[in-house]
């Protein structure tokens, strides 16, 4: 939504303009979704390798 | 009147003049790295050119190491900072967070880029940007490394502050403009990205003064890719966010949807730091799920993204030059654009050679399958050179052209040479990009001194095709390094030598009236479809997409051959 299209004050704000709203919000997505689906994982697969005897 | 801002003649910004002290010294820095690292480059790519061969081994990887090192960290994070500094402070109108505190993430930052330059001409830290262990370099190279990545932390935390004090004291109503929310899409990669790079070089740090005794190797590729990959998501993200502020002042065109505009922002926020796991397609030890769900899944969810950026930009231009009566077919929109603008040539190229060189390439080399044809060639550089040189590199030269006049408020020098270099160096980078690919389709490793590896017992002859086409990379790394001269020579010319502007408006204005609604009601009452030309170039990106990538299989179905 551009600065112009505000909506009137009694009109609820939709979730997701709420949400593209809050940097802070974004800012924890934008690390859990890497460090769980790309970090952790990445650790879990490699820990769990078997040592070489 | 707060005197701590003033209003710019030209586009009616408020700067906050700590904020712009803070801008200029990151972006003279910032170009200052990327001279060193491109005169680095030109030795690789005279190197490299097997007619050439310039340097022996050793001051080879010591040169690979330094090019890599000025030229995708240094260069790059320097802007990106100032880039941060201006999305937040000047576009939302507010003072600068901390300006002391960026003064310290500044210092931290040169600090750590000029020890690290320091370190690696001494010769014993040629271990290239990825310093895989157990290659070791000195303790220094990490330290410097470190000391970067703090500076850079910092600054981007400055960035997250300014938008709490903009938010906290109404100098914006509503959302964010689109421009500053592509900037904290690239500074939410940051964050993660400078995070992993400190979860992976601290320990490779005390591992080098020899208080740990070991550094898994896989786990290390594996956190390291963490903050190498996403460093160039920064870098997509902010090149982006550029596109559409040159779209902006340089035509007046609104995003044609800024819900679809910000959704892709969403998307990349999500996925794109995930496709780093195309790094490690052939590494033992990861599993397929692992690999498949990162790159086949999550990375295409990534690419539609910058698909949809990639169709909004031109989209919002095509609307814009329509909505003002350039209307004759499906392009004199882009015809009549000014291509002898370098903030405006520049950043064209980048969209079309980041899409069509470095976007469809991308794709292929993260199908795990294809990816064999090409993982550790010079395919690979190839790639990145599409997507970081003429697709982020350009985007911000072309936007320090514009920021020239209105930060520092000096009228650019040399205007003719302006006019050429996005050409000049666009078109060299080109060259480097498809030679590269084309040699590393032959086979031709990444990273290799000699890719004959004469006289070590085990040498290797390419066809003559790839000879030439590492003679003809070679060429066009002096072309492209001719163009980025001419833009540090014209940068710096301008900011020493330049006519000082004072309270005086540029001809022609720098920032364009934007579109009414109004006129953008004469383009829709014409009924069919908005944006003719756009989709046209969309479909023909399309048929290029899935030419190449039938193409890749069809190679991969020659190199195994079912019986």
């Amino acid at each position: 939504m551009s600065p112009h299209d505000v909506p009137p004050e009694n009109e609820e704000i939709p979730f997701m303009q709420r949400l593209l709203d809050n940097p802070f919000i974004l800012l924890f997505l934008g690390v859990a979704s890497p460090a769980v689906l790309y970090l952790i994982w990445g650790i879990m697969e490699i820990v769990s390798i078997p040592l070489g005897k | 009147m707060n005197t701590n801002f003033r209003v710019c003649p030209e586009t009616g910004f408020h700067v906050h003049k700590p904020a712009e002290l803070l801008m200029k010294a990151n972006a003279v820095a910032a170009v200052v790295f990327l001279l060193v690292g491109g005169t680095f480059g030109l030795l690789v790519g005279l190197t490299r050119w097997p007619a050439v061969h310039l340097l022996p081994a050793d001051q080879f990887y010591l040169v690979l190491t330094a090019h890599g090192l000025n030229v995708l960290i240094f260069w790059i994070i320097f802007f990106e900072i100032a880039l941060l500094y201006f999305c937040s402070a000047v576009l939302l109108k507010c003072r600068l967070a901390t300006p002391k505190l960026g003064w310290v993430a500044f210092a931290l930052m040169l600090i750590g880029a000029l020890l690290n330059n320091y370190i690696v001409m001494q010769g014993n830290s040629s271990v290239m940007m990825t310093s895989y262990t157990p290659m070791g370099a000195d303790p220094l190279f990490y330290l410097s490394l470190i000391l970067f990545a703090v500076g850079a932390l910092i600054g981007t935390f400055i960035f997250f502050g300014t938008l709490a004090i903009a938010k906290a004291e109404n100098t914006y109503e509503g959302s964010v403009p689109l421009v500053t929310f592509g900037a904290t899409v690239a500074a939410i990669i940051a964050v993660f990205t400078i995070v992993s790079g400190a979860i992976i070089l601290i320990p490779t740090f005390l591992w080098s003064v020899g208080l740990v005794a070991h550094i898994d190797p896989l786990m290390y590729r594996m956190i390291w890719w963490a903050f190498g990959h996403s460093s160039q998501q920064i870098n997509v993200s902010a090149h982006i966010s550029i596109w559409y502020f040159i779209a902006a002042v340089v035509f007046g065109a609104k995003p044609l949807s800024e819900k679809v505009s910000r959704t892709a922002f969403l998307m990349y926020i999500l996925f794109l730091q995930l496709a780093s796991v195309h790094h490690l397609l052939v590494d033992p030890g990861l599993s397929s799920n692992y690999k498949m769900f990162n790159t086949s899944y999550a990375m295409y969810l990534a690419v539609m993204a910058s698909m949809v950026h990639g169709l909004t930009v031109p989209g919002a231009i095509e609307a814009a030059q329509r909505a003002r009566g350039f209307n004759k077919g499906l392009f004199e929109w882009l015809t009549k654009a000014p291509w002898g603008n370098p903030v405006f040539s520049g950043m064209f190229i980048s969209l079309v050679g980041f899409g069509f060189l470095g976007g469809i390439t991308g794709v292929v080399m993260g199908v795990e399958q294809i990816n064999i044809l090409i993982h550790n060639t010079v395919y690979v550089p190839g790639h990145f050179h599409a997507t970081v040189v003429i697709g982020t590199t350009l985007a911000f030269m072309a936007l320090t052209y514009w920021l020239v006049p209105v930060l520092f408020r000096r009228d650019l020098v040399m205007k003719g040479l302006a006019k050429w270099q996005p050409y000049i160096f666009g078109l060299g980078m080109t060259g480097v990009s498809l030679f590269l690919m084309g040699a590393g389709t032959l086979g031709v490793p990444r990273r290799h001194w000699d890719i004959g590896f004469a006289g070590t017992g085990m040498t290797h002859d390419f066809p003559a095709a790839a000879y030439t086409m590492m003679a003809l990379n070679g060429m066009s790394v002096v072309l492209a390094v001719v163009g980025g001269a001419a833009f540090c020579i014209i940068i710096v010319a301008s900011l020493l030598f330049g006519r000082k502007l004072g309270e005086e408006k540029s001809s022609p204005a720098l920032a364009a009236e934007m579109v009414t609604d109004d006129e953008y009601k004469t383009l829709h009452a014409s009924g069919g479809i908005t944006v003719p030309g756009t989709l046209c170039l969309t479909f023909i990106f399309f048929a290029s997409f899935a030419a190449y990538y039938f193409i890749n299989w069809k190679y991969l179905s020659q190199t195994w051959g079912i019986s």
